[in-house]
């Protein structure tokens, strides 16, 4: 369906595109200017939103709720930006979320087993169901939108089997302090999630694996040719983000203690896919960036802040996301460029 | 030799055949045309999608904006009847058109912007829903004499069964579906862009002309589905119909549709509708099942058409061999 148009596409991107996105390529402005736009409008609509205070040797504050809250959709996105660096995508992040928080309710309650095996076994959940996309995807070439929804609909059917239809709630010190707990007044889910990002961040980029993703995403063939395990990039790439889901699925499970197939992680999918096209990233694959990504993120949850703030029913968010995939979508896309690029240059010598 | 195309349609007939029968076989109540008009009547408004999202497919594309668009019309239709006192049948006029209008704009995005059309339908499903919020918040009923003389029309079948107008709406929705798809141009000509959008293009086929008409059609079609949908249920309800585009998606894949596009038959998306609800009924009729099974039953299912469809393009010996 698209091979007409990547022939015209790949020269243009590929010129566009600094080596491997450094910090001075063009592409950190339009999302870090989007955020502090969206900031300094939320610090308009309310003067109160800058104020940080220090409660109980936490931090309270509009800022630091929306990074607390962006915490989980920041973890699913990241996983959510290599898969689309493969030129795929996952749908399923939704359903592993309520997996593995499934599983790990289920064996809080009715085992006495220590945290830290509990917590293994819910990521070992998580990467049954990357493994399981991944071989779809790569060795029986199914469609990634396709492949992924098969588990976006099994799994929640999966995930209530594991809770037997119930909303399965725990007690335990240890999860209580992941899912609200604080450290030196900064949020545990907060702490986690950077970790995980930043180790990914160092395995991706300190490393060839990124550079390999983006070369399956850009031409999936050519880097077989030159060598790359296509196949198993793209595994990888459904695996890690089973296992990020699954970090979520934990902290989003230890928050409410207790585990809901049908709710957990419920559009989060599609806030990912979002925080990942608003970082910048392209739906065609071939490129990803996990920080623009985070800044998505932060984008999508400081757009919802604000519309809380203004007064405008909550409703208004999902207006306001589908008019900003919108336009980044327009903005980024190689036909509109190229429109605006005659425009311009039909002016020019006016 | 049957050509190769009709083996997944075949393989839904089978399926179909096989739970159906399997329904008589262990219930006796199951044979009774009661249980056959109930299907027709229940899962009305997800074949009519269906049939909308067929074409989509079959072009290549997928259409995210259904569901939405589902309980849009339903929160539009009982703003415009209860609130300002209009028909409800020029209210379904209203909505028809609005389902093309939005259908058409967002293939026209795809089409001349050549956008993913996945997420474009993805904003498409959020903005409808957001508007659905803005106009109620709550359960509305629909009243009117015409709303009530719809829920209350029936056509006696043989037996204890009775054909509503919901599953009248939906046969002729199936019947005009199938016309659209294979006696006409536009017809071929998707079939043609599904096939390879390349070659259609150098045979002088209008592709983006027949993407935009392929997304308008798939807006009536869900437009019209809200309105079965509002009917039947004679109410509104800003959050109706979650997910019932994955369970389109399925139908139509289920029914033997080629995800990469270019084969399906409408018919089959009849049939793959109607083998969904079967699961349900035979789930409800067992009642030691719980309810989550049809999910992972439902899923199996497509996993095993998927992989049949995988089976079948690969013995194109190659031809599509650049696509991956």
């Amino acid at each position: 369906m698209t091979t007409l148009q990547d022939t015209k596409k790949s020269p243009q991107n590929g010129g566009r595109k600094g080596p491997a996105g450094g910090l001075l390529s063009r592409q950190w402005l339009g999302p870090v200017i989007a955020l502090v736009l969206v900031i300094v409008a939320n610090g308009l609509i309310s003067p109160s939103f800058f104020n940080i205070k220090v409660v109980d040797g936490h931090l309270y504050g509009s800022l630091v709720d929306i990074i607390h809250r962006g915490a989980s959709t920041a973890l699913v996105a990241v996983g959510m930006a290599i898969v689309i660096g493969t030129r795929g995508i996952d749908l399923s992040v939704g359903s592993v979320i309520a997996i593995s928080g499934a599983v790990m309710a289920v064996l809080i309650r009715d085992t006495s087993l220590s945290p830290f095996i509990v917590i293994l076994a819910a990521l070992g959940a998580g990467l049954l169901c990357g493994l399981w996309n991944g071989i779809l995807v790569a060795y029986l070439d199914i469609q990634p939108i396709i492949a992924t929804l098969i588990l976006m609909v099994a799994g929640r059917g999966i995930a209530q089997m594991i809770t037997d239809g119930q909303i399965v709630t725990f007690h335990g010190a240890f999860f209580e302090a992941i899912g609200s707990g604080y450290l030196l007044g900064i949020p545990w889910r907060v702490i986690i999630a950077a970790i995980v990002i930043a180790g990914l961040w160092a395995i991706m980029r300190k490393t060839a694996l990124g550079l390999f993703v983006e070369a399956v995403g850009g031409n999936a063939r050519a880097s077989r040719l030159a060598g790359i395990d296509a196949r198993g990039i793209k595994v990888l790439a459904y695996v890690i983000s089973g296992l990020c889901s699954a970090v979520a699925g934990i902290i989003i499970a230890a928050d409410i203690r207790g585990a809901d197939a049908n709710n957990a992680g419920l559009w989060l999918e599609l806030d990912a896919i979002l925080a990942v096209v608003v970082g910048g990233a392209s739906l065609m694959g071939g490129r990803f960036y996990l920080a623009l990504t985070v800044v998505g993120v932060l984008i999508i949850q400081a757009l919802g802040t604000g519309i809380l703030l203004s007064g405008l029913p909550s409703q208004y968010t999902l207006i306001v996301k589908a008019a900003v995939v919108m336009v980044v979508l327009l903005v980024q896309a190689p036909r509109a460029r190229q429109m605006m690029g005659r425009f311009w240059r039909r002016r020019d010598p006016q | 030799m049957i050509n190769e195309r009709y083996y997944p349609l075949l393989a839904t007939l089978a399926v179909c055949a096989l739970l159906y029968g399997y329904g008589i076989f262990e219930y006796r109540a199951f044979s009774d045309t009661y249980v056959l008009g109930n299907l027709l009547t229940d899962n009305a408004f997800l074949i009519i999608t269906a049939v909308g999202m067929t074409f989509v497919i079959l072009s290549g594309g997928i259409d995210l904006s259904v569901g939405s668009m589902i309980a849009f019309v339903g929160v539009l239709m009982a703003e415009l009847v209860t609130g300002f006192g209009i028909h409800p049948l020029v209210a379904v006029v209203i909505s028809l058109v609005f389902g093309a209008a939005f259908g058409a704009f967002m293939g026209l995005i795809i089409a001349k912007f050549d956008i993913q059309p996945f997420i474009i339908t993805l904003a498409g499903m959020f903005f409808l829903r957001g508007m659905c919020f803005l106009i109620n918040l709550d359960s509305v009923p629909i009243t009117h004499d015409f709303v009530s003389a719809f829920g209350g029309f029936r056509i006696p079948l043989p037996g204890r069964g009775w054909l509503s107008a919901s599953a009248i709406v939906m046969l002729v929705a199936v019947m005009s579906g199938i016309v659209f798809a294979h006696y006409t141009r536009f017809g071929r000509n998707v079939y043609a862009i599904g096939g390879d959008r390349q070659s259609a293009q150098l045979l002088g086929i209008p592709v983006e002309r027949t993407i935009i008409q392929v997304y308008m059609l798939s807006g009536i079609f869900s437009a019209l589905a809200g309105v079965v949908f509002a009917f039947y249920t004679a109410s509104a309800y800003p959050l109706a119909a979650v997910g019932v585009e994955l369970d389109a998606i399925a139908a139509v894949v289920i029914g033997g549709t080629l995800l990469t596009g270019g084969m399906g038959f409408v018919a089959g998306t009849f049939f793959g509708g109607i083998i969904m609800g079967v699961i349900q009924t035979l789930i409800a009729f067992d009642g030691s099942l719980n309810s989550w099974w049809t999910k992972i039953v439902i899923g199996g299912l497509l996993f095993g058409f998927i992989v049949l469809q995988r089976l079948i393009t690969r013995s194109f010996s190659g031809m599509r061999a650049g696509a991956t």
